[in-house]
């Protein structure tokens, strides 16, 4: 019994932790280049919108996925427009895009499916495919640990590479550097606003990714209030693992472990499920006062640069 | 004399232009432009659901009265933004203070059995006191540990809209009825406007909350322009450094700021609550009167007065908004107008300086030829 429980809140973790886990590697890219975005929220909720309602119309859950992710992809150029070109005040941009991409997902789905804010459900057959799936008994533990979604396994394969990325290459370095110092990089001549740019328009990416994950895996179906947070919570698992695609990983499988439990729990009927549903925002705040300590925020992060004439 | 006359409505030129307001009005027109096209697009006629919103807003006095009565929680909940963007914090939490202070005002409205003259005075104070602590909470956070307080803000909104979703539910507070709400609050809880010619002309849902924004606006500006604490706030958030330099304890300047910033948002909850609501329903998303807010935070430029007319033009935009779905356009246009306005009017300083460099040429040119 217990082994099995164990299985299920493994199972639980890997499902709820994708999403989290997408839109805070986006996020590091975003704030170790120096630009805060807190846009993330709305962004995964236009990539829900359009996975779900690719999906719908093209019947491929992985063209869908990548669509979904073009779409989060748009809103991050538009904040880098913003923040980059435009040296705009970086939250109040991000707080621009939080009322237009989530405006803009319900104002087309209702456009598209005869006024109703909800997309029709996707078809089983079109979600996300599950890879190890049939290989061991339903229900078994092995099932229920390896029998996960192939984006969990791709998401946490992503984080090596974008490791790699950050430490091994040289526009890894280039972008961690443009965070800390950019008047000294451009003066070396990087181009820090192509750096910015491309770093912002991936963090809308991989956000853009997150949301199509949870239309396209967990829930299957859009919703206005489908993505709950989670973007805001990705902000707070990168500040927690302090600024690195490592340390994200590893505070986005304590985050996507609380709303594993938040949902068996939930099912279970034993308490309030509103006050169980509290438990992912208070570990967060938990986790930020007792073991944050003083991360170190990229010195140049918020502040706009603007190149010299 | 015709000299100097040029003189002065070149300076007034400039002063427009160095101002916010064109700005903001201009990013305002742009707002609209984006969302006809979008109407356009989504094939439905632009002029057809703008021209629903107008008349929705001002076909009849009654509607107008609604608009007011949509507008006084988001004058709050903007000027509680707008508080704390004057000391240099962002105040993204004003959601969850909204949401505690319309919980705590719920509490003392239903259980309470006072007279009216105390009992609203008494359902403000606990509100007002509920999103001040709220606010405080995540100040502190800030202030001990420093801990990002945009972060800790949108978790605090969280918890705050499972909290009362969970009051909800409480047997002693929920309605006897099968509506998933609370009990409604006491007759002598209600901001309502009684006199039945007055509800003649204005409609039955004349409530006057909106006195309470007004107050609030103007004691707000007292304080921030008038007062020492004003002073000192403003300094904080002018420059930390430059102010503590200057003998300003900026992190008790931060926790005050703060606190009455998360109060003003919960008083915003009462008011919403006192006199739309009267009662809290379960939610099945945020309300948003907190993000609301940060707009109407933004087209005031910050500034408390400012805040009343923005809020007017958000109160009037949200009720205007529900009548949309009567020629088939989606409500949701009103949030993307505004989130293009709030867009605009944050790169509006590119026009500003592009604006403001040709304005100063064109004067060097004029210069040039007369001479």
């Amino acid at each position: 019994m217990f082994l099995r429980n164990l299985g299920l809140l493994i199972n639980a973790t890997m499902t709820y932790t994708p999403p989290l886990l997408l839109a805070a590697l986006g996020s590091c890219f975003s704030e170790r280049s120096g630009v805060i975005n807190i846009g993330i929220e709305g962004m995964m909720t236009i990539g829900a919108f359009v996975g779900a309602s690719m999906a719908l119309t093209c019947g491929n859950p992985w063209i869908a996925f990548l669509v979904g992710g073009l779409a989060g992809a748009l809103f991050g150029l538009l904040h880098a427009i913003a923040c980059v070109s435009c040296q705009a005040d970086q939250t109040i941009s991000g707080t621009a895009i939080n009322f237009l991409a989530p405006g803009l997902a319900v104002f087309m789905s209702k456009a598209i499916y005869d006024g109703s804010s909800d997309t029709p459900a996707i078809d089983i057959s079109m979600k996300l495919p599950k890879v190890f799936d049939g290989i061991f008994p339903v229900g078994s533990f092995w099932n229920n640990v390896l029998s996960n979604y192939s984006v969990a396994y791709l998401s946490l394969i992503l984080v090596a590479v974008i490791w790699f990325v950050f430490y091994k290459t040289k526009f890894g370095m280039r972008l961690r550097a443009v965070g800390e110092a950019p008047e000294a990089c451009d003066t070396l001549g990087i181009n820090v606003y192509r750096i910015r740019y491309i770093c912002v328009i991936l963090s809308g990416f991989l956000s853009g990714l997150g949301g199509a994950y949870i239309t396209l895996a967990t829930v299957n179906q859009f919703r206005p209030i489908i993505v709950v947070g989670q973007g805001f919570m990705a902000i707070a698992a990168v500040i927690f693992g302090k600024f690195k695609p490592q340390g994200a990983l590893l505070a986005c499988l304590l985050f996507g472990f609380c709303n594993g439990v938040k949902v068996l729990a939930t099912s279970s009927n034993a308490v309030s499920p509103n006050l169980i549903s509290m438990i992912p925002y208070i570990v967060t705040i938990l986790a930020l006062v007792l073991f944050v300590g003083t991360a170190r925020v990229p010195a140049a992060n918020g502040k706009p640069f603007q190149k010299a004439k | 004399m015709s000299n100097t006359k040029d003189k002065s409505t070149n300076s007034f030129g400039t002063k427009v232009l160095q101002g916010n307001l064109l700005y903001t009005l201009i990013s305002i027109a742009v707002g609209f432009i984006v969302g006809a096209i979008l109407l356009q697009v989504a094939g439905i006629s632009a002029g057809a659901a703008y021209g629903k919103l107008i008349t929705g807003v001002f076909g009849k006095p009654k509607f107008i009265v609604w608009s007011i009565v949509y507008a006084s929680p988001i004058i709050l909940t903007g000027l509680s933004v707008a508080f704390s963007f004057q000391t240099g914090v962002f105040n993204i939490g004003a959601e969850g203070q909204y949401v505690v202070g319309t919980l705590a005002a719920c509490v003392v409205g239903v259980f309470l059995k006072v007279p009216a003259i105390i009992h609203i005075p008494l359902c403000l104070i606990a509100a007002a006191l509920a999103g001040g602590l709220w606010s405080m909470i995540v100040a502190v956070l800030k202030v001990k540990r420093g801990i990002n307080e945009v972060l800790s803000f949108i978790m605090f909104n969280w918890i705050a809209y499972y909290l009362s979703n969970y009051a909800v539910n409480i047997p002693a507070l929920h309605t006897d009825g099968n509506s998933e709400a609370t009990k409604d609050i006491m007759d002598t809880a209600k901001m309502m406007i009684t006199n039945e010619s007055l509800q003649e002309v204005m409609g039955s849902g004349a409530s006057y909350n909106i006195l309470v924004a007004i107050l609030a606006a103007v004691v707000i500006a007292f304080i921030l322009n008038r007062t020492t604490l004003g002073y000192k706030l403003k300094a904080v958030g002018f420059n930390r450094h430059a102010a503590e330099y200057g003998g300003i304890n900026s992190n008790r300047e931060i926790l005050t700021a703060m606190s009455i910033s998360g109060a003003l948002a919960g008083m915003g909850g009462a008011c919403q609550l006192m006199g739309m609501g009267m009662r809290i329903s379960q939610f099945s998303a945020q309300e948003s009167f907190g993000f609301q807010g940060i707009t109407v935070a933004l087209i005031g430029s910050t500034n408390p007065i400012g805040c009343i007319f923005a809020g007017l033009f958000y109160g009037a935009m949200k009720y205007g908004g529900t009548k949309l779905s009567l020629v088939n356009a989606p409500s949701e246009i009103v949030n993307i107008i505004m989130g293009t306005i709030i867009f605009f009017i944050a790169i509006s300083h590119v026009f500003k300086r592009l604006l403001l460099s040709r304005a100063g040429k064109k004067e060097a040119k004029g210069e040039g030829g007369t001479k």
